[in-house]
């Protein structure tokens, strides 16, 4: 019944209108061998969406003995290509039928995808395949939109006999142009972009809410419990520094300011609610149907939708964006779901967390310790080997002792291995049992609030990717995609924090989903470049960065290719307000084998954020350390500081300052 | 300082050989050869015009050095385009560039005719010149681009000294060792600046769930003393930095009195006359006034401001210029009541959609605004700290006449160069006799090629505190250790600080259409909301990022413009990106950082020509 009805949908709603290249049938220039760009098996090549005449490869190492693992790959990426070309026409490039054939749909002014057996390496093996699934040995062998038409013969007679062009018309037998499983940054943006390129696109969007029992609406982590809500709260801790340094600067207002975490949570989820509602609103006036449904696939285009309610509605898509992203891992121990929280539910707690201890050392555990402490909490951290992985570690150092000196406590070397309620509350009282991490050492502590930030599962186990074979890293969860963004499964790909090896940003999924979209639907080739993409983490002392941290910098181009340059600075804001003198901090490293090219970026200091941004503007273009010291500085900045940078750190001359 | 007596030379003597031992590097010997004779002559000895302009000097009984390009085996200098009959007076106001024929035959003819060459001879020449120099460089003003010229010159062994004289304002207001920058400019302006925007941030505050009472007040003396203190500890941290860089200081007025010779005086009148091989003048501006009644005896300037022993109170902030923007803007910040009174536009030369987008902003944060009026007067009708004044002003386009009154009247109508009263009319030094600036060439070098100029008393260049220490750097490293990396005044990146924030770097909007042409170029913009501001629910539409971009050169990025919190922190990062060449495209490329107020840039998709909306919706 499912697909009956999609053939109604499919009918209600007309195709848009062909793009302009599709020039009238049989007359004028003709437009043939149009490619999607894109590239199958993992090895490189050009977008071929304008060449008339390229063909279509299909390289894979190519072997006529198949393993049932390879032969189900290569049905599967046929199947592919199969589904995704209106015409498609597996052909040998000196078979005279074949020709044929092509002269056919060239004439009548069709776009079609040629695969050319004889040019490709295991053209015998697609030849077994195809076999396999059309029961017909030779070539040509050609599809129209997905019906097996047979060789040359029957197409021509399929032409004469007017089913051909009766297939023809028949544009899309699938409810949607794109579904977008996931109503995240990096969703939102590709089925938004889709939809503005005129595309049928539906938004699938469920959150599973936490043991704890949060839940949020529309819009993903970043806007429910990420960036949003978090450097709301850094802002507030940020105000906090604010009020004592303004004492300094003349205000005077009551001796004893206190902290209200009611206040506070919920102007921020005021604040996130509104934003909810405008990406609601924004779907909507782009036409995308949004679903609040959990997406699963049923089948290769086919995917079940479950709402709240249990209730199950099947949608079928041309293709399809996984863009699910990545929930809190827990810690497997007795009484970690029961009585801990993550970042899910911090940021609307109903209640102040009072003594928390935070479990983690990434950047989410050390900016939720932030600022926690930044609105007058007593905070510990229990690190379990080092702060930041991943991160620049000189910098990650820095990091932890300025939160150290401003009241956050480390427990390092240590992991919970039991978490106990004392006394039930808002907040209530546990007991964390840890055990050290190099002998056979235990403590115990008493909290408030445990706060879980031991890294991110991606959301990628419970959507049926097993039923239609989309390869994830088994160990990671995370899914495969090559350059474009492409899943092993060709109609089916996928963005943000559930790819493996890319980097967990907002902005990183917004650009990707976004140039996805462009390249399915617009004719793009632009290819999202994840090389060079700056960061920040707020904590509350903001470390901003972009390119390489130290170590990677040296793994790469060896140390003596390498010119650190470095030094302290005091942001002449905390000067007055009596602040660290040799707390903020600068670092470029640059290849002295490539004209000094500056491959690492890194600041630690007030508003590093908006520092770093257009140094990676330019170190998109290139910049080197001349180009750097030529550049003026703005006076008086922390960012002048870059413009000015003189201490190398192979020197190891005296970096600090220097004060009165 | 090198004895320069010995380099003394006798007509027709020959280049190659004599005075270069030492010097292998062609532009500095070049450079040695005019700065260590009065006149140098560059000749081809078959050149007509060349023998003529030599018997001029041989008629004069003045001693030459001539260096034939076609028979020197020099080839740098011969592939040059030095160019024949190239007389050069070295020490002299006419004069040698090597890039330039500055004087050629005519001119020194001429110039002999009108009697201006004897009188430079006479005034330059090698009768008067000291025997030995007393420094390599002596550099008149200790602000930011003198003292960075002074400890860069240090660095290479250079004796050098550095003379900071503060003439006391109309109110008796000085300071200290530093200049405009740390005293009188960026450093107390952006820490009262820092001061208002911290009065926002404890109201903020509130909205973030800090108790903070209703009732908040403000302590001018308190601020001031702490800004003042913190002046004072930098004032300290440059003299000691020029003691260990063994750099003479001296607190004296310096005036030049002849050639290579230069006079000071101290406060207590004692004057020394000191010589030096090379002189910079790096005497800044000071602010100017009116030259109405009342307006020095009551009025105060910047100079004054930020030590004022007293709050303002009601203030009348006179001109449009960034200082008076600013002053207005941290004043009105810290709880006064501000007016400001504006003879034609706001911030003149700055992009003026984004001038008056400030203007709109201050006006809605309470600074009022009198457009179109001057002052004519400024009478004092209560003596006080502070005391009160009326100010009469005068329409700039009708007969009408207001009357206002104030606490403190603040002018900021602009600076003026100190260079009129530092005896460079005694060694020739050209000023624009208009606005007092100085011209010079791309190397910093005025018309007498042993006297340089760097920073705010420029002509034609950015007055700002990064651009006269990176000139002034440069320019020793050139002077001295054979660099030869000038200093870019394009695409210099600046702040004006409002309290709201607008950052620039490259051309506004106006320019680029009158360098391009309109059609050739693409303005893309956007307002944004900072996260910050969305919780305390402040202006939603206000924060305004533009970029101006030339079609015809791959939509290059020659304009960048943001109007928002920390625009100063923002800007430049992007003025190293203009400087690498960005383009549109890869600005879209470059992935932002979120939430940041910058990420904006990288996601602008409205041109201004399509008129397309870029509200944002808020709600």
């Amino acid at each position: 019944p499912g697909r009956a009805r999609s053939d109604t949908e499919a009918l209600a709603h007309p195709p848009p209108p062909p793009p302009p290249s599709r020039a009238p049938k049989s007359a004028g220039p003709v437009k043939v061998g149009a490619v999607p760009n894109r590239r199958l098996g993992g090895v490189h090549s050009e977008p071929m969406a304008t060449l008339p005449g390229r063909r279509a490869r299909l390289s894979s190492p190519g072997t006529s003995r198949l393993s049932s693992e390879a032969r189900e790959e290569l049905r599967r990426r046929l199947q592919g290509l199969i589904e995704d070309n209106r015409v498609m026409i597996f052909s040998k490039s000196y078979c005279p039928h074949s020709t044929r054939v092509k002269e056919l749909f060239s004439s009548l002014g069709v776009e079609y995808n040629i695969l050319e057996l004889d040019q490709i390496d295991d053209g015998a093996n697609v030849q077994e395949v195809l076999s396999e699934i059309t029961n017909q040995k030779t070539v040509p062998n050609i599809f129209v939109n997905k019906v097996h038409m047979g060789g040359c013969d029957r197409t021509f007679q399929a032409h004469q006999s007017g089913l051909l062009q009766k297939l023809l018309q028949k544009e899309s037998t699938y409810d949607y142009d794109l579904i977008v499983i996931g109503g995240g940054s990096g969703g939102l943006a590709c089925a938004q972009e889709a939809a503005i390129l005129g595309k049928k696109v539906m938004v699938l969007d469920f959150v599973v809410p936490s043991p704890q029992g949060t839940s949020w609406g529309l819009g993903g982590t970043c806007v429910n419990v990420g960036c949003i809500p978090k450097k709301l709260m850094h802002q507030a801790a940020l105000l906090g520094q604010a009020l004592k340094d303004s004492r300094k600067f003349g205000w005077e207002y009551n001796q004893q300011v206190k902290h209200n975490w009611e206040i506070m949570t919920e102007a921020i989820q005021n604040h996130i609610g509104s934003l909810n509602w405008s990406y609601g609103l924004s779907l909507r006036e782009k036409s995308v149907a949004y679903v609040n449904s959990y997406g699963e696939f049923v089948e290769r285009h086919k995917i079940k939708a479950t709402n709240r309610k249990g209730q199950e509605t099947y949608y079928t898509a041309a293709k399809f964006v996984i863009a699910t992203g990545a929930r809190p891992r827990y810690l497997g121990i007795q009484g970690d779901k029961e009585y801990c929280i993550t970042s899910d539910d911090l940021f609307s707690l109903p209640y102040c967390p009072g003594k928390t201890l935070v479990v983690g050392a990434s950047y989410v555990a050390l900016e939720c310790a932030g600022f926690l402490a930044g609105v007058g909490l007593d905070v510990t951290v229990m690190v379990r080997s080092i702060l930041l992985r991943g991160f620049d570690q000189e910098m990650a150092e820095k990091v932890g002792s300025y939160m150290e000196q401003h009241g956050v406590k480390f427990l390092r070397k240590f992991i919970p291995v039991m978490v106990q309620q004392l006394e039930k509350g808002s907040p209530g009282k546990l007991k964390v049992v840890a055990k050290s991490t190099e002998g056979p050492e235990t403590i115990e502590g008493v909290y408030n609030t445990v706060l879980l930030a031991v890294g991110r599962e991606p959301s990628t186990r419970k959507i049926g990717l097993e039923k239609i074979g989309v390869k994830i890293s088994e160990k990671s969860g995370k899914i495969l995609v090559n350059d474009i963004e492409q899943t092993n499964v060709p109609h089916v790909y996928a963005v943000g924090d559930v790819l493996e090896g890319k980097l967990e940003l907002t902005p990183v999924a917004i650009q990707a989903g976004k140039l996805l979209a462009r390249r399915l639907f617009g004719g793009h080739s632009e290819k999202c470049n994840y090389i060079n993409v700056p960061t920040t983490v707020f904590t509350p002392l903001e470390y901003g960065c972009c390119g390489l941290s130290e170590e990677k910098a040296i793994e790469i181009h060896k140390k003596e290719n390498l010119e650190v340059y470095h030094t302290l600075f005091w942001p002449l804001e905390w000067t007055v307000a009596g602040r660290d003198n040799n707390t903020c901090y600068a670092k470029i490293i640059c290849n002295k084998v490539d004209n000094n090219r500056v491959i690492g970026f890194h600041i630690l200091g007030p508003n590093a954020g908006e520092v770093t941004q257009g140094f990676a503007a330019a170190m998109k273009c290139g910049l080197t350390k001349q180009l750097l010291d030529g550049t003026i500085g703005i006076h008086p900045t922390c960012g002048e500081v870059f413009t000015t940078l003189e201490i190398t750190k192979s020197s190891g001359l005296d970096i600090t300052q220097k004060g009165c | 300082a090198k004895d320069r007596l010995s380099s003394q030379t006798l007509p027709e003597n020959s280049a190659t050989g004599s005075t270069s031992t030492a010097i292998t590097e062609p532009r500095a010997r070049l450079q040695a050869y005019v700065d260590s004779h009065s006149v140098v002559i560059f000749s081809k000895s078959t050149c007509k015009r060349c023998t003529e302009v030599k018997k001029l000097f041989k008629s004069m009984c003045v001693p030459y050095f001539l260096l034939e390009l076609d028979q020197t085996e020099d080839s740098w200098l011969v592939s040059k385009p030095i160019g024949s009959g190239v007389t050069a007076l070295g020490h002299s106001p006419v004069l040698f560039s090597e890039r330039r024929k500055l004087c050629g035959h005519g001119p020194t003819l001429k110039a002999y005719q009108e009697g201006s060459l004897q009188k430079l001879l006479k005034m330059n020449g090698s009768e008067d010149l000291p025997g030995t120099y007393d420094y390599d460089l002596i550099i008149i003003g200790g602000g930011s681009g003198g003292l960075a010229a002074a400890k860069e010159a240090a660095k290479y062994n250079k004796k050098v000294m550095v003379l900071d004289f503060v003439t006391p304002t109309p109110l008796g207001t000085k300071w200290g060792l530093g200049g405009t920058c740390v005293n009188v400019g960026c450093i107390p302006k952006k820490l009262m600046h820092q001061a208002a925007l911290l009065g926002q941030a404890v109201r903020d505050s509130r909205n973030y769930g800090w108790n903070v009472e209703e009732k908040v007040g403000h302590d001018w003396g308190k601020m001031t003393e702490a800004v003042q203190n913190h002046i004072g500890s930098l004032n300290w941290g440059y003299r000691v930095a020029l003691r260990e860089k063994k750099v003479t200081y001296e607190n004296a007025y310096g005036q030049f009195v002849g050639p290579h010779r230069i006079k000071t005086t101290n406060n207590k009148g004692k004057e020394k006359i000191y010589s030096a091989e090379r002189f910079l003048i790096a005497t800044g501006e000071r602010p100017r006034y009116l030259g109405i009644p009342g307006d020095r005896e009551y009025c105060i300037s910047s100079d004054d401001l930020f030590s004022l022993s007293y709050c303002p109170g009601k203030t009348l902030v006179v001109g449009a210029s960034y200082v008076a923007l600013e002053c207005a803007g941290f004043l009105a910040g810290i709880g006064l009541d501000v007016t400001v009174m504006v003879r034609s536009i706001l911030l003149r030369g700055f992009d003026q959609d984004m001038a008056n987008k400030i203007g709109e902003h201050m006006q809605e944060h309470g600074v009022k605004f009198i457009k179109q009026f001057v002052p004519i007067k400024v009478e004092q009708i209560e003596a006080g700290a502070p005391g009160r004044l009326k100010v009469v002003a005068k329409s700039t386009n009708s007969d009408k006449i207001i009357e206002g009154e104030y606490n403190t009247v603040l002018l900021a109508i602009g600076r003026d160069a100190c260079t009129r009263k530092i005896g460079l009319e005694a060694v020739g030094v050209k000023i624009n006799e208009k606005n007092g600036k100085i011209p010079v060439t791309d190397e910093e070098q005025t018309n007498v090629p042993y006297i340089y100029a760097i920073g705010d008393i420029l002509e034609g260049k950015p007055e700002l505190t990064p651009v006269a220490i990176q000139a002034g750097r440069l320019l020793a490293q050139r002077l001295y250790a054979g660099s030869t990396v000038k200093c870019d005044y394009e695409n210099v990146p600046t702040t004006v600080f409002t309290p709201l924030e607008y950052g620039a770097c490259g051309l506004s909007e106006e320019k680029a259409v009158e360098k391009f042409g309109e059609e050739n170029i693409e303005v893309y913009h956007s307002y944004f909301w900072p996260l910050e501001w969305t919780v305390p629910s402040r202006d939603s539409n206000k924060c305004y990022a533009k970029i101006v971009c030339n079609m015809k050169d791959s939509e290059r990025v020659v304009g960048f413009h943001i109007l928002g919190p920390n625009a100063g922190e923002v800007t430049q990062g992007f003025a190293a990106a203009l400087k690498c060449g960005l383009t549109k495209q890869q600005l879209d490329s470059t992935i932002g950082i979120h939430p940041v107020c910058a990420e904006v840039f990288t996601t602008l998709s409205v041109t201004k020509r399509s008129g397309g909306s870029i509200l944002q919706a808020g709600c």
